[in-house]
């Protein structure tokens, strides 16, 4: 990387924002070297010779006259086999790296290669010598985990013909493979595994494709009710305490994704310890390999320079537009962007820019939709024309649990399905606290061809049946909330067990329960199946004079509380044993 | 880089002193005003330009003047002399000695901003603390290194529930005892008083050192405090290797002083008036808690506040939530009942209690207990405001008995004495005893071995 040299040096300080002058020359988002430690900054203004730099450390003890030095290229991330199972912080310095030159806490002006130069990677190539390549295609392959296959791919912006190409092992940067351009006139280009690409730029693809294809997460109220598609987006907005955190740990741990990327940006760090103890532990129910091998993790935590938390998600969406470009299937997890937001806030603040709502700028919606854009399913580049998908589920964290705050509104704007968390489910723990009444997902409509290949044809109706059993329990309970329970008839009061059934045996999951804490599409069928056949039998029995509670002593309806705790590998049998059952035992009742 | 005296003072606005003419100060660098009085008084750099330096004072500006009024600039941030002499000392809230004793002198000096800890670095928190206290143990378990703040309010006995965490606080099989920071921002000599006595009754002063900005102590330094508390927690917990339970109190009143700073630079501000950037500020005390891999110590951090006007949504309690893990909340309803200590589980949260409890640790059935507890007890507070509008009468009999399960959850298992107590055993002993109203159909959130195991039948009789 060419250092341009010149003598700019530091006029102002005010928290992470810098001004130096001498900045002639110098790039919008440029990285910079600030002080005689050499912090790490980047250029957000320009104004003349001055530039305003936002500084991704602490910048206390830094003076007036201390020199700043413009590296002239733009904050980029190194792509390179050696990213998955690590964790980063907002700027892709390596944490463990970080750990092994600092000790226990983050000291300032550390310098570390997010990759690994010096570890060797097993190189197999794919394309012989002499093959005709454009940008993107696939030269070769590295393993890069037991289950995450790194492919190697032509840069942007580059084509022609593959002079030479070597197996064996290499370092991401020693050359692999050589180029001849295609004009013809420029030299042969020696190129390594490693690319880098500037964060702030979304990467380049063919086409967009409408996504039609659910990202199975192993969550029953988002599978079944309020599905995301591959290359979707989703916002969790909900109170503290309301689990956010747990959700999208959830997601992270069981999404259908091959790369999973968790961006922790400014939340608590205990929570990625908690990632980083539990992820190597947990087994990929698909793979049975460790989760750790195919996560990648970044991790500004709340405490952490707030510059490098406005960095962290686009560091992390760069990552995973990366891998789509493999033609994998990623999923990003923002927790949460509301931070995100308060980090943009505060250094608007400091810029003195005019605030639009509650502080924020005026330029939030804008940035918020340009990074939830650059989700998608698509073609990528390249001749065999893959298709990849970047999934993201931002979670928000509005103050008070009130939505009608910026972050939540232009988040809504953009994302396409609602898991709306309330503090009134959580406090109860019913878990996921995703209200099933405020949620919506814009992709059922996307996924029913879907369903009825994959699941069955009668899926779509089960949901609307469920839904609408859910509904009517609302409406009830308002009349119940006037006259009290007892004052019901019997087949209201039936519609009553009906919804409460599906609420606490089929949305309730525990997170924390060896067998419910995922379940696969087979079994959310089935188990939604013998809910609403029982309720059918149950609504139909009641209006033939059958008094509820002998209905709710059935033998079965304990069994039904119970659905959740029967191992994946038996629910078939299991379940369709208590479907039978209870046709048998609503035939003894009647007679 | 000569450090030099001005006398160039231009302006004061509430607690800042804008500085002329100097070129380099550092950021966050430690300066000394000398009042025309002779007095000196410590201040802070919060801005830095060529030619300016804008300055926040700690302490009051009383007496200051702009002509003859020194600014000296130290060339250091703020710092924090400790040593093993710091135990059972009492300091103000700038770290000066205000019991008897001499300064604390010392070659390490640390500074009190602190870094972050590296999340790589962080040892999961998962040793149950049982603090003898049924409402914390059973449904919200505090674990080392956990950061769980009280969600207090004006008149409840938040300080007695403090008191009482830190006099029983252990961890089982274990002889270690804690030490306790306590930093004091803004509260009252009362209040303080009644800690120190209790630190003095059980003996725990000598394992204490205590930070106290008290209410009439100029209000900046509050600003300090809480970070002078956390460096000496910080050097007890990862250097001399012990366990720290840190106290804080009132984090409204620091919170205030923020506040104050903010409007006196005339920066935008956030929601009710309170800085956008409080959030990072409450992270950068809150998240100097935790464990360490490979370090013997830990900071375990019960913050308490007062939530303004008892508004959960107020943006000090809410941004308080969204950082610490979890929160312990007091009712005001309860207290009216004379339930102590009125702790409202529903609202309260542990997010590290998992880690911290089952099998091993705690007893294998604690996930489903308190969770069945919990769900149990939602539903009878429902039914209590639901039998407010249409009597008792007009409910199922199963509702009636829901009913009955939230008056004995208030009064038998949240409700103890002051001093009382309670193992963990008891404590699961007296949720199986109200959770055996129950028919046993209605437990669908604890597991049927565990059900086979403890659940009372003979109590249905």
């Amino acid at each position: 990387m060419a250092t341009i040299q010149k003598s700019a040096n530091i006029i102002k300080i005010s928290g992470p924002v810098v001004e130096a002058e001498g900045m002639r020359g110098a790039k919008m988002f440029d990285v910079v070297r600030v002080g005689d430690e050499g912090l790490i900054g980047e250029v957000i203004r320009l104004s003349g010779d001055t530039a305003s730099i936002q500084v991704y450390e602490d910048t206390a003890g830094l003076r007036p006259g201390e020199k700043v030095v413009n590296t002239g290229t733009p904050l980029s991330a190194e792509l390179a086999p050696g990213l998955v199972t690590s964790i980063f912080d907002g700027i892709q310095r390596p944490l463990e790296i970080i750990k092994q030159q600092s000790g226990d806490m983050i000291k300032r002006g550390v310098v570390a290669d997010p990759i690994d130069k010096k570890k060797k990677w097993k190189f197999v190539p794919t394309v012989k010598k002499g093959a005709k390549v454009q940008e993107g295609d696939i030269v070769g392959t590295v393993q890069e985990t037991p289950i995450a296959l790194h492919r190697i791919m032509i840069p942007v912006g580059y084509s022609g013909e593959i002079l030479e190409i070597s197996e064996g092992s290499f370092t991401v940067v020693e050359p692999i493979y050589r180029l001849k351009p295609e004009s013809g006139l420029e030299k042969p280009i020696d190129f390594p595994m490693m690319q880098r690409w500037q964060v702030r730029k979304p990467r380049p693809y063919k086409q967009k494709l409408q996504p039609v294809t659910p990202l199975i997460t192993g969550q029953r109220v988002i599978d079944a009710f309020f599905p995301i598609a591959r290359g979707g987006t989703a916002c969790i907005p909900g109170p503290f305490g309301s689990g956010k955190t747990v959700t999208q740990q959830q997601l992270a741990k069981w999404a259908d994704a091959n790369i999973i990327v968790y961006v922790g940006c400014g939340e608590r760090g205990n929570e990625m310890t908690e990632v980083l103890a539990t992820f190597p532990e947990l087994e990929d129910p698909r793979t049975k390999r460790p989760l750790m091998e195919r996560t990648i993790l970044i991790a500004n935590t709340s405490n952490m320079p707030v510059a490098a938390r406005e960095a962290s998600i686009y560091t992390g969406i760069t990552i995973a537009e990366y891998y789509r470009d493999m033609g994998y299937a990623v999923a990003l997890m923002a927790d949460s962007t509301s931070r995100w937001a308060e980090a943009l806030r505060e250094i608007s603040g400091r810029l003195e820019e005019m605030p639009g709502e509650e502080g924020y700028p005026a330029y939030l919606g804008r940035r918020l939709a340009e990074f939830y854009e650059r989700a998608g399913s698509v073609i990528t580049l390249g001749s065999d024309s893959r298709e990849g998908s970047v999934s993201v589920i931002g979670a928000v964290s509005p103050p008070g649990g009130d939505i009608s705050e910026p972050v939540s509104q232009n988040t809504l704007r953009v994302t396409r399905a609602f898991w709306g968390l309330d503090a009134s489910l959580a406090s109860r723990r019913h878990f996921p606290a995703i209200n099933w009444l405020t949620s919506y997902s814009l992709y059922k409509d996307n996924l029913k061809d879907w369903y009825a290949k994959n699941v069955s044809q009668d899926w779509t109706d089960m949901q609307t049946r469920a839904m609408g059993i859910l509904q009517q329990e609302a409406e009830l309970q308002e009349i119940v909330q006037l006259v009290g329970p007892d004052a019901l008839p019997e087949r209201e009061r039936a519609v009553l067990d009906s919804a409460r059934m599906i609420r606490e045996d089929f949305l309730q999951q525990s997170a924390y329960h060896e067998v419910d804490t995922f379940t696969s599409f087979k079994k959310d069928y089935l188990m939604l199946k013998v809910i609403l056949k029982f309720s059918e039998k149950e609504i139909e029995a009641v209006e033939g004079g059958v008094p509820l509670s002998r209905i709710l002593s059935l033998e079965v309806r304990n069994r039904i509380g119970r659905m959740k705790e029967v191992p994946e590998d038996a629910a078939q049998q299991e379940l369709d044993k208590l479907l039978a059952d209870i046709d048998e035992q609503f035939r003894a009742l009647k007679s | 880089m000569s450090r030099l005296e001005y006398t160039s003072v231009n302006r004061v606005a509430g607690p800042l002193l804008f500085v002329e003419g100097v070129d380099n100060a550092g950021y966050n660098e430690l300066v000394e005003i000398t009042l025309p009085s002779g007095e000196t008084r410590n201040g802070q750099v919060l801005e830095t330009s060529r030619g300016l330096a804008v300055v926040q004072i700690f302490g009051t500006t009383t007496g200051l003047d702009l002509p003859t009024t020194r600014v000296k600039f130290k060339g250091e941030t703020v710092k924090l002399p400790v040593s093993e002499e710091i135990l059972g000392r009492i300091f103000t809230g700038l770290g000066q000695p205000r019991d008897s004793g001499p300064p604390i002198l010392s070659d390490t000096k640390l500074d009190i901003s602190g870094a972050a800890i590296n999340p790589y670095s962080r040892a999961e928190p998962s040793e149950f603390i049982q603090t003898g206290i049924s409402a914390i143990d059973g449904m919200n378990t505090l674990v080392r290194g956990q950061k769980l703040p009280i969600f207090s309010a004006a008149g409840l006995p938040h300080n007695d529930l403090a008191a009482q965490i830190a006099r029983q606080s252990k961890v089982l099989g274990k002889e270690e005892t804690f030490a306790v920071v306590f930093g004091a921002m803004g509260i009252t000599s009362e209040e303080a008083n009644f800690f120190i006595k209790d630190f003095e009754n059980t003996g725990a002063l000598e394992r204490a050192v205590l930070f106290l900005n008290l209410a009439d102590d100029p209000s900046m330094e509050r600003i300090i405090t809480p970070r002078m508390a956390l460096t000496a927690a910080e050097y007890l917990a990862f250097t001399l290797d012990t366990h720290v339970l840190v106290i804080l109190s009132d984090m409204t009143n620091y919170c205030e002083a923020l506040r104050e700073i903010s409007s006196a630079r005339e920066e935008v501000p956030g929601r009710r008036g309170y800085p956008g950037y409080m959030y990072t500020d409450l992270a950068s005390i809150y998240e100097r808690a935790g464990r360490i891999k490979g370090r013997k110590g830990s900071i375990t951090q019960i913050p308490i506040l007062s939530m303004p006007g008892d508004d959960i949504t107020h943006p000090i309690p809410d941004l308080t939530g969204y950082i610490t893990e979890g929160q312990t909340v007091l009712s005001r309803e309860l207290h009216r009942r004379g339930i102590y200590p009125p702790i409202d589980v529903l609202p309260s949260l542990s997010r590290l209690m998992n880690q911290g409890i089952g099998k091993g640790r705690t007893r294998e059935d604690h996930r489903g207990v308190a969770d069945q507890l919990y769900s149990a007890y939602a539903q009878g507070r429902d039914l209590r405001s639901l039998s407010a509008i249409v009597g008792e009468a007009a409910l199922t009999e199963s509702d009636r008995l829901y009913l009955k399960v939230a008056d004995r959850f208030e009064k038998e298992f949240v409700s103890q004495g002051r001093y009382q107590d309670r193992g963990i055993e008891e404590t699961l002993g007296i949720g199986w005893d109200i959770l055996s109203m129950l028919p046993e159909g209605e437990l669908k959130r604890i597991k049927k071995e565990f059900i086979d195991k403890y659940y009372k039948r003979q109590a249905l009789e």
